[in-house]
């Protein structure tokens, strides 16, 4: 029992109330509840990481009635990325909405959008997982519409039908779980799932639902419109942590609670899309004429990345080498989480001077803005997959495995997904390196330019070379029926 | 029991039905219904679930589900109502 798991979600919703009703204060409200909720996340990483899975039965109803809350290595970890990252951009936001007619609007669903996610990676009910789902989905379509244009409310709009589907469709499944099983507790479930009819039309009508939200190519189609055309500290959001909750949510089905259902011919279902969206979505990337499309697009095939890593693992027998592609999985995960979202606040800043991000007339970023252009570059490095970041550590595991269990299928992907990557940075970097006045003169450096480089810096070294801590962490596992 | 399969049929029957029109009607407002319809399906599917024997109390658990639902189900449709509304007044200022 652990009243510590309350506190990362009823911290932010409290703000957002206050904040609907104090709009004056908005600005403040939201920086202060997201300092709190750091701390809060922080708490509970750090309690994982001594004491194991911890669990809080509401209102004190035991799981079955009730509804259980439960923290373990993998929500942990992602709870604590959710909180570093939302506390970087609540820092920008700051700065990027001030004296905007958006600003409160910004901090009420963004304080909600932040309960949603945290309620999502601590719930371990599945009913509980849909209403998270729906209210993130609901807090994030709101948002992608902030900025009120033509173009970000049909992007809005066409976002929020694809996510209703999405949802519809994992409550489908639920129904079928609970008509099969009998319980909507997922360790209850971890338990009981075996390989009959009902788990299978279970899990594929959830994962139907969640690679919609997941944009696993090629459902991926509402991504680019949604994330580019969004506000920077929007987009940022979006692409760091709302796909993330749906990709945690098919890790957790997948890997862990129908572990025993899912076949290894079942994996290339999502291997294959996900193969595919890693050089489709790299290309694009390359091919794309906007620096916020360009990152939504490396986001399509970062998503890929992680779907591969999901279809090895589940190929895997459970032991060593399973425990460390999924290790990897989770270091993939986050370290694109505070790259793309570094990137992301990066792009924010250039069209805030600029007045666009049309890549090809970004001549003379490199002088006018030399911090940004750092860390634009920097994010490209943990994106592209060098050494030391994250991303080099997640990828070096996966062709491992890859070729240790002789699927060498993958090697030609992750090969070509990587020089893609790579032309695509540099492509960018040329133009803002390249002579021109498209951003105007130099200025001082701005606060807002401090959490973009902190989060860069925190894919780019700090996980590359402090990534161990994660591997004694992920083999805590609150749904891991026969273990990892 | 045959009863309890005719709805859960039923159910996935509208589920089908309101998932094909979202995926192929271009209409936004025709879109919108035929989401509700696909959201009536589950929720009746639920509602079967929730049968058992005849003179035994129903499962409360998955009606207080499609209690959930219904209430997500309406906020969410006000969502895509009020941003289409949005976007129909900003093209007639373009």
């Amino acid at each position: 029992m652990s009243d510590l798991l309350i506190w990362p979600i009823v911290t932010p919703l409290a703000a957002a109330l206050l904040a609907l009703v104090w709009p004056s204060r908005a600005t403040s409200i939201g920086i202060v509840a997201a300092g709190l909720t750091l701390l809060s996340t922080l708490r509970v990483a750090w309690q994982v990481s001594r004491d194991g899975v911890l669990e809080l039965a509401l209102g004190g109803w035991s799981p079955g009635l009730g509804i259980a809350l439960r923290a373990d290595g993998l929500s942990a970890i992602l709870l604590a990325m959710s909180g570093l990252v939302s506390m970087a951009v609540a820092v920008y936001a700051s700065v990027y909405f001030a004296g905007s007619a958006q600003r409160a609007g910004f901090w009420t669903l963004w304080l909600l959008l932040l309960t949603a996610l945290h309620a999502l990676f601590l719930s371990g009910d599945l009913f509980n997982v849909y209403v998270t789902l729906e209210l993130m989905g609901l807090a994030a379509v709101g948002l992608a519409a902030l900025g009120g244009g033509r173009e970000a409310l049909q992007a809005a709009l066409r976002y929020l039908i694809l996510g209703l589907l999405g949802s519809l469709a994992f409550l489908a499944g639920v129904a079928v779980v609970y008509a099969g099983f009998g319980s909507l507790d997922m360790a209850t479930l971890a338990g009981v799932a075996a390989p009959v009819p009902a788990a299978w039309v279970a899990l594929t009508l959830m994962t139907g639902g969640l690679i919609i939200k997941a944009a696993l190519f090629p459902l991926h189609i509402w991504l680019p419109a949604a994330h580019a055309n969004a506000p920077a500290p929007v987009s940022a959001m979006l692409s760091a942590l709302v796909v993330k909750a749906a990709l945690y949510l098919v890790v957790r089905l997948w890997l862990e609670i129908f572990d025993g259902v899912v076949t290894s011919a079942a994996a290339w279902v999502i291997g294959v899309p996900g193969g595919i969206a890693v050089v489709w979505g790299s290309w694009a990337a390359l091919r794309a004429a906007r620096l916020k499309l360009l990152a939504a697009f490396s986001t399509v095939a970062q998503l890929g990345y992680l779907f591969l890593f999901i279809a090895l693992a589940a190929g895997l027998p459970a032991g060593e080498p399973r425990a460390a592609v999924m290790t990897a999985l989770v270091l993939m995960a986050i370290s694109h989480g505070f790259a793309k979202s570094a990137f992301f606040l990066g792009a924010g800043i250039v069209m805030q001077r600029a007045g666009h991000d049309r890549i090809a007339e970004l001549g003379g970023t490199a002088r006018a803005l030399p911090l940004t252009t750092f860390t634009l570059a920097l994010a490209g490095v943990a994106l592209v997959g060098l050494p030391p970041s994250g991303g080099f550590l997640a990828k070096w595991q996966l062709l491992t495995t890859a070729i240790a269990s002789g699927q060498w299928i993958w090697l030609p992907v992750v090969g070509l997904g990587t020089l893609l990557a790579a032309a695509y940075l540099f492509r960018l970097l040329g133009h803002a390196f390249a002579p021109g006045e498209g951003v105007g003169p130099r200025l001082a450096v701005g606060r807002e330019e401090i959490p973009a480089l902190a989060l860069a810096l925190t894919a780019t070294l700090l996980l590359g070379l402090g990534a161990a801590g994660l591997w004694e962490l992920i083999p805590v596992s609150a749904y891991a029926g026969r273990g990892l | 029991m045959s009863l309890t399969l005719l709805y859960a049929l039923t159910g996935t029957a509208l589920f089908l039905l309101g998932l094909r029109a979202t995926l192929l009607h271009a209409g936004l407002l025709a879109r919108v219904v035929a989401l509700n319809v696909s959201g009536a399906g589950v929720f009746l599917i639920l509602v079967a679930i929730a049968y058992r024997e005849a003179g035994q109390p129903v499962d409360p658990i998955p009606q207080a589900l499609v209690l959930t639902g219904l209430v997500v189900a309406v906020s969410a449709t006000a969502l895509a109502l009020a941003l289409h509304r949005r976007l129909i007044k900003e093209q007639a200022h373009e």
